[in-house]
């Protein structure tokens, strides 16, 4: 698919071009590239909230998607607890809970957004999404800054709740250790306009990965980067 | 508090004294004015009139806040209908309200249809000015958030949409209320035969200030309480959330 901008000042900026790929159901698919190639602009494009661009887009019948944006939106008229319930009015109580507590927030469900940390409201917003039992999770940068221990935690609560579920997952970052470490397949955005130079399939995600194989594949991403910085 | 009451007080002794030097009828003491206001109290004038303009007032009020509401949100949001419903605003806003209501009572006649809706009218134009600016300052983020949970609308309408628009229904009602209770009178005096408006224009004729204040401060005494006691309140209401990120 392709996609343009027209900018405030009236020229067309052409964001991607040829920008093609498809994600397997139940895995977790990372789209790794540098700041202000498109990232973002590709998720909105994915999950319909930009009609405006060539080509298409095919979601599953019945996609539910759970979505974590770059800035955790939360409603700041509500509780956490309310932000939660509102997106997911089908959820139990007992399981916002649980949720809640996986990730660290169970002790600020009474507050506002405005009375918590960056890096609580990201959590928040991650457990929004977690709560409407999505078969597809999108998130947009979830865990830039949080600390990296808790980046790390909250990446495992991840790979556990997709392992659980099995939710199609769409994780957009920058950061290739992370994705490495998280995902199934990763996508390399570059160009410009963007499009994904290359694809890797992870043979042994996660708990399966040595040390000597995420070396590997690191080395492999390095080189396509090198090459195309070149 | 204690010097806000100690400045009524105030402006009551001043009274008093200037009605003692005048010693005139045009000018009664304030035990006077409560006198007459016992005096239509006990016959049931009072509280007739009250009661009735009062539901003036409320009707109005309600009509033009919720189409204020309703326009403010459409053209707020919709650049075409902003477009279309500007100009009428623009002549709306700069009609004066005798100009309306003598219209109304023209083509209508003399009934509480035309009052009420020659009220409403009048501030109409405030209220859908306020709100529009309102929707046009919504969070486009929120939004799309909501929409991608696939919010009914209804969640959408109470949690996103109109707290986000709480304090700009706050502004409106606020104006509002002090437009349409001063109006309704205006209204009530040329074409009811009923109101405090209808008392005022009586009292008016025969130069009776006693009974024209009678009126006059009971209908001011009952719009501050519900200024200060309902609308004060509801903004607070509205916008606690942001009072606690302070
Ligand atoms: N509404 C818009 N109008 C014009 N240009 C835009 C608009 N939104 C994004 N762009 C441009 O599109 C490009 C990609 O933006 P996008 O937000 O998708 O980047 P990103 O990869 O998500 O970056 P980051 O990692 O910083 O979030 C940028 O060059 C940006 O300037
Ligand atoms: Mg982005």
């Amino acid at each position: 698919m392709r996609k343009a901008f027209r900018t405030a000042s009236g020229e067309v900026r052409e964001v991607l071009r040829d920008f093609s790929t498809s994600l397997a159901v139940g895995k977790i698919h990372a789209l790794v590239g540098p700041s202000g190639y498109g990232k973002t602009t590709a998720l909105r494009i994915v999950i319909g909230l930009d009609r405006d661009f060539e080509g298409m887009v095919t979601l599953p019948l019945g996609t539910k998607i759970g979505m974590v944006f770059q800035e955790p939106r939360l409603l700041p008229w509500r509780s956490v607890l309310d932000n939660l319930r509102l997106a997911a009015p089908r959820a139990s109580e007992a399981n916002l809970v649980r949720i809640a507590t996986d990730l660290g927030i169970a002790g600020h469900l009474r507050y506002f957004p405005g009375e918590l940390s960056l890096g609580l409201a990201r959590r928040v917003a991650l457990a929004r999404a977690f709560a409407v039992d999505p078969n597809f999770l999108v998130l947009d940068e979830p865990f830039v800054s949080l600390d990296a221990a808790l980046a790390m935690r909250l990446g495992d609560e991840l790979v556990a709740l997709v392992e659980h579920t099995e939710v199609t997952t769409l994780l957009v970052t920058h950061d290739i250790d992370e994705a490495i470490r998280l995902a199934d397949h990763i996508m390399l955005l570059g160009g410009r306009p963007a499009k994904i130079v290359a694809d890797f399939d992870i043979a042994f995600p996660r708990a399966a990965m040595t040390a000597n194989y995420a070396a590997k594949i690191k080395a492999q991403i390095g080189a396509v980067i090198a090459e195309a910085v070149a | 508090m204690l010097l806000r009451i100690l400045s009524l007080l105030l402006l009551i002794a001043i009274w008093q004294a200037a009605s003692m030097l005048a010693a005139s009828r045009l000018l009664p003491e304030p035990l006077a004015v409560v006198d007459v206001m016992l005096r239509e109290a006990r016959s049931g004038a009072l509280f007739f009139n009250l009661g009735t303009t009062l539901a003036r007032v409320a009707i109005s009020f309600a009509l033009a806040m919720f189409f204020g509401t309703l326009f403010g949100i459409l053209m707020g949001r919709s650049v075409t209908l902003d477009r279309l419903g500007d100009p009428w605003l623009v002549v709306l806003l700069n009609l004066p309200a005798l100009v309306i209501i003598v219209l109304a009572y023209i083509w209508i006649g003399l009934t509480d249809t035309a009052a009420i809706l020659a009220v409403a009218l009048n501030k109409l134009p405030n209220a859908t000015v306020t709100i529009r600016e309102g929707a046009r300052s919504l969070d486009a983020g929120l939004e799309e958030m909501a929409t991608v949970f696939a919010m009914p609308w209804q969640t959408r309408l109470r949690h996103v949409l109109l707290p986000q628009l709480a304090p700009y229904v706050a502004a409106a009602t606020r104006s509002g209320l002090s437009i349409v209770w001063k109006i309704v009178l205006v209204v009530e005096l040329l074409g009811r035969s009923n109101g405090v408006g209808f008392e005022i224009g009586t009292a008016f004729q025969v130069f009776d200030v006693a009974l024209l204040l009678a009126y006059a401060l009971p209908f001011v005494g009952i719009m501050l309480a519900i200024e200060s006691f309902l609308v004060q309140p509801f903004e607070q209401h509205v916008s606690r959330w942001r009072i606690k990120t302070a």
